[in-house]
Formats: structure tokens, sequence, C-alpha cells
């Protein structure tokens, strides 16, 4: 295999919340061009280290570099070159989808021609042209949820965070989520996505479990299933999860 | 810099298709104008008065006859003893009851100071003393009328100072010239500030911060661009209301409209900013709502829109420093009905460009992109 290129570097990441142990010793590496899945029960931690690594929260302690850039003192940076889409759907729904992606790709630093092709690029991508004067209001949970993402990606960042991007849709709107995630990751961008579904896990290159904080597993699913002797990653999970004290 | 025009015109966008946006601007000033310049008044036309007359001689009837003339009184009948005079006042029926003792008359006639009592109900400190001084003045021009006839007409009477009152500024003295530059104030203030710090804390409850605390935006960019649409209202605001009172009320625009525009410019930059910092430190609607309420309490009661500052215990006029509506109140009617030009306003001009600069760095440096 050739040499991959690291993306993410994280060592000894500690995040506190008064007592509170949210991320306990976190170490990992996130390769270049990779669907890196970060899985666990609700409240196992994994939000935490998603906010910390994307730079809406600060750290603890512990070594973190992402895009090549430090997650305490180059957070701009980090920003310029990183996509985020949370769990919480943030789009203004008083807005039109146009007036949406005009707006974060404007505050992304795009301005005139570029902008305005880049617009109509992901309007087509996401065959919404005919709907691109509609409120987001009036658009389908899915719908949102596809636009929120091309609306991460509209600066064409190096890596896109992903927190729980499929929470509440139906199969059919996620798995033509995940084909879109695949497709960005075929174009070289990284993926790092958060979710407590299983079934995606199988969608991801390498998975890491998280249990109370803490890194109970990280491998490819395949080597995952193999080494726990399981038949899918459900098993594998609640092979882990049993340990957990909250749980 | 273009990342701020892309804020205030998203902002824009979202301020004009709210259907509530529009009403606010434009109703809510007149409301407040025409309710509170007409409302909240201290002239007293209405005073109910109360005799209770043991003299019943010519003389005690003269004098009940010159309240009943005047245009300040209406006389409620009542009986004839103190105690059923003062269960009016109780009953909030009558807000003066004078009493006319037995030999009222006779104490004239023998030139003896004649003496009458006035009971005042005292529960508006304000009305009371009005309703006092309206009183006094009809007593002292009828013993003046018996004295002079008294002494005879071609016995010269006593030399009086008499005074030559012209009232400088507002000659009429025109309630509403006082106050509707205050509401003005008041006015453009609830909107500015209320707007801003709602406008900022409903993304956090949205969640919709999120998205632009992960982009490289800078906290300057953010907060210019979130102040500049409702700084560009508020002056509308003024404007508005200017005209609305201009129209309504006659209200006298005597000194520079660059230079009350200006100032306002600058005292919007510090109350907009206050918003800011207001929803910048608070998690929900609710709590801004009510902080911003109190303070806004606080800051109107003390501004002198009502009452003079210059009157105020020492603490309040040292606590008036950091009141910016202390400085607009008392700017907008110096120069609306003074006059007044730059030179005179300069010190309140200085004062709130430093408060404004203050706060606005204290905006940008609370405001957390990450936290």
């Amino acid at each position: 295999m050739e040499k991959k290129e690291i993306i993410i570097e994280v060592e000894n990441l500690v995040k506190k919340f008064g007592q509170f142990v949210a991320n306990d010793n976190l170490t990992f590496k996130v390769f270049k061009g990779e669907i890196f899945g970060f899985l666990g029960a609700n409240g196992a931690g994994k939000t935490t280290a998603i906010r910390i690594l994307s730079g809406l929260l600060e750290p603890t302690s512990g070594k973190i570099s992402v895009a090549g850039y430090n997650a305490y003192s180059q957070r701009d940076l980090i920003k310029a070159n990183i996509g985020y889409m949370s769990q919480k759907f943030s789009l203004y729904d008083d807005l039109t989808v146009r007036e949406n992606i005009r707006f974060f790709g404007g505050i992304y630093g795009l301005y005139g021609k570029i902008l305005k092709a880049r617009i109509d690029e992901l309007l087509s991508d996401l065959k919404m042209t005919e709907f691109k004067d509609d409120l987001i209001s009036s658009l389908p949970l899915g719908w949102k949820q596809r636009l929120s993402f091309s609306i991460a990606m509209i600066h064409k960042p190096v890596i896109i965070f992903l927190d729980e991007p499929t929470g509440g849709v139906d199969p059919i709107t996620r798995r033509s989520f995940w084909e879109m995630i695949h497709s960005v990751a075929n174009q070289g961008t990284t993926v790092f996505v958060t979710t407590h579904y299983m079934d995606e896990a199988e969608y991801c290159d390498r998975v890491t479990i998280m249990v109370d904080g803490r890194i109970e597993a990280l491998d490819s699913p395949a080597n995952l299933k193999k080494t726990f002797n399981a038949n899918s990653m459900d098993e594998v999970f609640v092979m882990l999860a049993r340990k957990a004290k909250s749980a | 810099m273009r990342a701020i025009l892309f804020i205030i015109q998203k902002e824009f966008l979202q301020i004009f298709r709210n259907k509530t946006m529009l009403p606010i601007i434009f109703l809510l000033p007149i409301i407040q104008l025409l309710i509170l310049a007409n409302a909240a008044t201290f002239e007293m036309k209405n005073i109910n008065i109360s005799v209770v007359d043991y003299d019943n001689s010519r003389i005690s009837r003269e004098v009940i006859s010159h309240f009943d003339a005047s245009t300040f009184f209406t006389i409620i009948p009542t009986e004839q003893s103190v105690e059923k005079a003062l269960e009016l006042v109780h009953s909030n029926r009558t807000d003066l009851v004078m009493v006319i003792p037995n030999g009222f008359e006779k104490d004239i006639d023998n030139s003896i100071a004649p003496k009458v009592q006035l009971l005042v109900n005292s529960i508006n400190g304000m009305g009371a003393s009005l309703a006092y001084a309206y009183s006094s003045s009809i007593l002292m021009n009828f013993t003046k009328n018996i004295a002079i006839k008294k002494l005879n007409v071609n016995i010269q009477t006593p030399p009086t100072i008499s005074t030559q009152t012209s009232y400088w500024y507002n000659p009429e003295l025109k309630y509403s010239h006082f106050m509707v530059p205050g509401i003005l104030v008041i006015l453009v203030t609830i909107i500015g500030m209320f707007l801003t710090a709602l406008n900022l804390v409903r993304e956090k409850e949205l969640g919709t911060i999120e998205q632009i605390n992960v982009t490289p935006i800078k906290r300057y960019q953010f907060i210019i661009g979130k102040l500049v649409p409702f700084w560009i209202i508020a002056m509308f605001e003024l404007a508005f209301g200017l005209l609305v009172g201009k129209l309504l009320f006659d209200i006298p625009i005597n000194g520079s409209l660059t230079l009350l525009f200006s100032f306002a410019g600058v005292f919007l930059v510090l109350a907009l900013g206050g918003g800011l910092l207001l929803s910048s430190i608070s998690s929900s609607q609710q709590q801004v709502m009510f902080v911003a309420f109190f303070f806004m309490i606080v800051f109107v009661l003390m501004s002198g829109i009502f009452t003079s500052t210059e009157s105020m215990p020492n603490w309040a006029q040292i606590f008036n420093r950091i009141n910016p509506l202390y400085y607009f109140m008392k700017v907008i009617r110096m120069v609306l009905v003074k006059g007044a030009n730059l030179s005179d306003i300069r010190e309140s001009f200085i004062s709130v460009s430093i408060l404004a600069v203050t706060m606005l760095s204290f905006a940008i440096f609370r405001y957390k992109k990450t936290s």
C-alpha cells in the first residue's frame, strides 16, 4: 500500500467539562481521502470530539493538528479548510435555497463570478435548480440535509466534518446521502463522520468506537469484525458498549 | 470586508421577509407619539375641588365663584362637613378640599387676615403641588382685590413687584415640545437595541450561529455585519419619528439636523453594541428580553425624560454619566428646542463616543466563535 498522507493528527486529547471527562486521552490519525467514522452511543463523546476538531470547542489538553494547522493557535486557518455540518439542522428557514447558498459562499470568501458559478454548479448537482427560489422551510427534511451538506462543501474544503448527518431521515434518503459522501471522498476530500447507525459504519474506511469518552477500538470494519469474531458491526458495538458505565 | 456585506444583505432579506417588521417600524412611532405625548402631561386641567363653607356669607360665596370660573377647577358638591368632604378625598372623587371657617367675612370686615384651609390629596405629589399652587394664586388675587376695594380707590395701593415672565425656548409652554423628543429617544433605542439583541440570540437558539462560527469569518466582521442593518433601521426610525412629530405636534426643529443625526449615529453604535453584548452573553430570547427590559427602565427613568436630572441626588448624577439615554435625551432637546450647536453639546458628544467605542470593542471581544 502506498504511503498515506496524514490530515488529522490527535495525540492525548482531553476535554473536561468541570469534573466530567467527555474525551479521555484520545489518540488517532486520519488519512487524506478516507471516510473516517466515529461511532458511539449517545453521550460517548463523539460530538465533543468533532466540535473540538472543527474549532468550535476549546480542548482541555492534547496535541491536535487539522489540515496541517494547530487547533489552538490557527483556528481560523483550520476553519477556512474544513466544512462542518451538524446534527442540528442549521440553514436559514426564512431564506430561499439560493440565498442560503449565496450567504454561506459569501462568508467563506467567495464572490462575483466564482460565487455565481459555484451556486449554479451546486444547484444542478443537487437537481434543485427549479426550486432555487423556494424557502428552506418548505423543503422536505431529506432535501434540507443534502443541501446542508453541499453548503458545507461550498468552499471545497479538504476535510468535511459531519456530526450525525443522517439523524431522523428515512433509509432511502440515508442511502442517497451516503452516495454523496462517497462521491466527495472519491474526489479526495477527507470525510470525518459521527453516527450511531451501525449499518453506516460499514460504509466507512475505518471506524473508531467510543465508549465513555475513550476509544475502545479503531480499525477497518472488516478487521473489527474479525477481531471480535462478530458477523456485523452491530455485534461489535454491543460487545464494546456493554462495558460502558453509563449504559 | 466583503463578508460584512454578505451578512448585511442576509439580515435585510430576513428583516423584510418578516411580516411583523414593517408594522413595527412604521406603526410603533405613530402610536407611541400619539399616546405618550398626549397622555403623559403635567398640565392640570381638571382639578376637582370640594368646598366646605362654614361661613356661608356673601364674600365666601364670592371666593367659591372664583374657583368655579377658573378653567382648572371643577367644583364637586359636598355636604357641609370636613369629615364628609374628606370621604370624597378617600374615594378619590375630589383632589382638594377648601375649608372656609366661620367668621371669614367678619375677619375681612375687621381687617384681620382671613384664613382658609386647603386639604390636598397628595397621592400624586406633582399633581398636589400644582393644585395647591393654582388655588393659592386664585386666593391671592382675591384678597388683593378686596384689599384694594377696602382701601378705597383714591388711595394709592402699596407698590408691589410685578413679574414679567417670558419662557425661553418654549414660549407657549407646550408640553409636547418637551415630550416628543424624549419619546423619540426611547423609540429608537428600543427598536435598535431590542431588534439587534433578539436577532443574534435567535441565531443561537436556532443553531444557525454554529454554521457561521465554523467559517473563517472574523469576529469584528460578524459583529459589524449584525450591527449595520439595525443601525440603518434605527436612523430611519428617528427620521420618520421626527417627521411624525413635526406633522402631528409641530415640534420645533431649531438646530441642525445633521448634528442631531451625527450624534444619533454614535449613540446607536453604543445602544446596538450593548444589545449585541447582551445577546452574546445570553442563551435565550427570554433572557435577553428580561435583562434588556431591566436596563431600559432604569436608563429611561434616570435619563430625565420626566424629571430634571439636575435635581437628582449626587449619586444619580454620577450614574447618569454612563447612562446613554441621559446624553441623548439632553442633546435631542437641546438641538431641537434650543437650537444648540456642536460646541454646546461637545461634552455629551465626546462622552457618548467614548462609551460607544468601549461598548463595541467589548461586544466584539465577548463574542466567541469557540466556546
